[in-house]
């Protein structure tokens, strides 16, 4: 079986500093995987590499087989890769079903001349995109809100439209970066079925970075902690849960002075 | 859940109908052109379609910078180097054209004759020769954002009234002109003193051809799958280009699509105040555009249309403060900055406003 996503020995540095190393993983389709680490660990450094905003030093990626490491953010989104942003970053000004409709936009065939004549293929493409960007709101259940501004979306809601324009591209993976962040006990428990539910949807394998840990391990099938860029375990929650590394690094080693060891910021 | 291209092939509309829909607002920009040109202007009198013609060029030229500005938001302050080129290159055509092939530097034949086609040729080249200096522009933005951008922009409006300045003077002598090849008489721009003695072919048709016809290519752009990629590229450009959007791709087009309207406009232009002086298209005549947009709603066309209109009027109706005339002008554009900083319009358009909704369900009942 092909998997999804492959990274082998993913490397980058900034300068001295080395944010990810020798990062491997492989993510098989529809699979669900965790990322974790503490805070500044370099989880999105990973994302962001896996998307193209950073291009690894060393290393590979491969989405579907194909080799995607290197190529421009919006090409790699083509191939069949979305994310969603810890610090969210949709369309602000735009309606909430424009935000998806950009996204989806990505996946039709008219290019500027068609547009501007508004060929028959044109009006085909941009209903398909008007039935599949409501059908993709109303999964995401914020159909009641498609006419308003995205900036002005509760917090809540604004994560689920990340979600929805991610998925509006026609992924084969989702990248989600931190989807119940700042989100309430209900919130966590809804925004938690829908993604369980995605993965059967849509067809797509998931990586998840997550805080919540009570998330994390519900629902996850592997999971990865980072540390300091580098890997420190890997395998299920439970394996995960009783790790002296992972502990070590969340918790910090006992000390005899008793003194709280301060991690790097994010 | 089916994906995009899966639904296509079942929402395709049926092909006759389809066609009309494409073309039907074509049609109605002639049509409405026309009536503009032998109803409305002659019905206003002279001084009222002078100011249409200008407030028709206005429209064409803010509604064009509009796609670079407020859809793409890419800030851009040299706009009137577009014209500029476009004046040029159709100013070229028409003049040493009229004296080669008809012989006079008078406008010839009726609505539609061989010297209003030769102006038709002459504004498609300046719209082609001012997108080929949209492209030039538009590459350096793929790296400058903000500030920076504006400054190359700048830079390239400058550039191009030195450029403009600097050419050779213009023969105005019949024999003389016909002695030399049209390629020959390339640079022959008329330099510092200007071009002078454009053939008048601008009539409120075709301005309002123009205008029209560019209001119905924005509108479409605007509600479509590309437009909505230049609006991203405006709004997130990290966002837009995880999506998929390629923003290098997406910000160029504006830049050359912008460019080629620009053109058409210093053509209308060149051709309606028979001359083109490079000192009068410089950096003023593009902050007067950037009002227009800022004024009027950056990314609205309807607050362009208002604002162009607006924006030309006001100076008209102020004439009777004489003297006084600017400063009441910049106090009615401070006043709107105050009371509406995101213009009349903000990113809306007319038929977006509550205003209106509230209007037409009046009328329904």
């Amino acid at each position: 079986m092909t998997t999804a996503l492959e990274m082998k020995k993913l490397s980058l540095a900034f300068g001295g500093l080395k944010a990810v190393t020798d990062f491997s993983m492989a993510l098989p389709p529809r699979g669900l995987y965790g990322l974790i680490g503490p805070n500044g660990a370099g989880k999105t450094t990973v994302f962001n590499l896996l998307t193209g905003v950073y291009v690894p030093d060393v290393g590979s990626v491969e989405l579907v087989g194909q080799r995607i490491d290197g190529k421009k953010p919006s090409q790699i989104a083509r191939a069949g890769m979305a994310r969603t942003f810890q610090n969210i970053r949709l369309f602000g000004e735009l309606s909430v079903i424009d935000n998806v409709r950009t996204a989806a936009g990505v996946r039709t065939k008219s290019g500027w001349a068609r547009t501007l004549l508004r060929t028959p293929l044109f009006v085909a493409e941009e209903r398909a995109l008007d039935e599949r960007c409501h059908e993709l709101l109303e999964i995401m259940g914020i159909t009641h809100r498609q006419e308003e501004q995205a900036k002005s979306l509760p917090y809540g809601d604004q994560r689920r439209l990340e979600i929805a324009r991610a998925l509006a591209t026609e992924p084969k993976v989702l990248l989600l970066d931190e989807p119940v962040a700042g989100m309430n006990t209900q919130e966590k428990k809804e925004m938690r079925g829908l993604i369980q539910k995605l993965r059967e949807q849509f067809g797509v394998a998931i990586l998840l970075i997550e805080h919540d840990m009570g998330l994390v391990m519900d629902i996850c099938e592997q999971i990865t902690v980072i540390d300091h860029g580098v890997t420190i375990a890997v395998g299920s929650p439970k394996d995960i849960q009783s790790d002296a590394a992972v502990i070590e690094a969340y918790l910090g080693v006992p000390d005899e002075r008793d003194t709280p060891q301060p991690k790097g910021s994010a | 859940m089916k994906g995009l291209q899966e639904r296509v092939a079942a929402l395709r509309p049926a092909l006759a109908p389809a066609v009309g829909k494409s073309l039907l607002p074509f049609a109605v920009a002639v049509l409405l052109a026309f009536v503009m040109d032998k109803i409305i202007g002659p019905g206003v009198g002279a001084t009222w379609s002078k100011i249409l013609l200008d407030v028709g060029i206005a429209i064409l030229l803010a509604g064009s910078l509009n796609v670079i500005n407020g859809y793409a938001g890419q800030f851009s302050i040299g706009h009137a180097g577009f014209m500029l080129v476009g004046g040029y290159a159709a100013a070229w055509l028409t003049f040493y054209g009229s004296v080669h092939w008809f012989g006079t530097k008078e406008p010839v034949g009726g609505f539609l004759g061989n010297g209003q086609l030769l102006f038709l040729a002459g504004c498609m080249l300046a719209g082609v020769i001012a997108s080929v200096f949209g492209l030039v522009v538009g590459l350096p933005t793929l790296r400058l954002r903000g500030d920076y951008l504006a400054i190359v922009t700048l830079g390239f409006g400058e550039i191009v009234r030195v450029l403009g300045q600097i050419t050779a003077r213009q023969p105005k002598n019949v024999a003389a002109i016909k002695e030399r090849t049209m390629w020959d008489l390339a640079n022959n721009l008329g330099g510092a003193e200007g071009f002078s003695q454009v053939p008048g072919y601008t009539t409120l048709f075709f301005v309002y051809l123009f205008a029209f016809v560019l209001l119905v290519l924005v509108y479409r752009l605007k509600y479509s799958s590309q437009g909505r990629a230049l609006l991203a590229v405006r709004e997130n450009e990290i966002a837009a280009e995880a999506m998929g959007v390629d923003t290098t791709r997406v910000k160029v087009v504006a830049f050359v699509f912008g460019a080629f309207f620009a053109g058409i406009g210093g053509s209308l232009y060149a051709h309606q105040v028979g001359a083109l002086d490079p000192k009068e298209l410089g950096f003023m005549k593009s902050i007067d555009l950037v009002i227009i947009v800022v004024i009027g709603g950056m990314g609205s066309i309807t607050g362009v249309v208002l604002g162009a209109a607006i924006l030309v009027i006001l100076p008209e109706v102020f004439r009777q403060f004489a003297d006084y005339r600017m400063i009441a002008y910049a106090l009615a554009l401070i006043l709107v900055m105050i009371l509406r900083p995101q213009g009349i319009m903000g990113v809306k358009e007319l038929w977006e406003t509550s205003l209106w909704r509230r209007l037409v369900a009046k009328v329904k009942r």
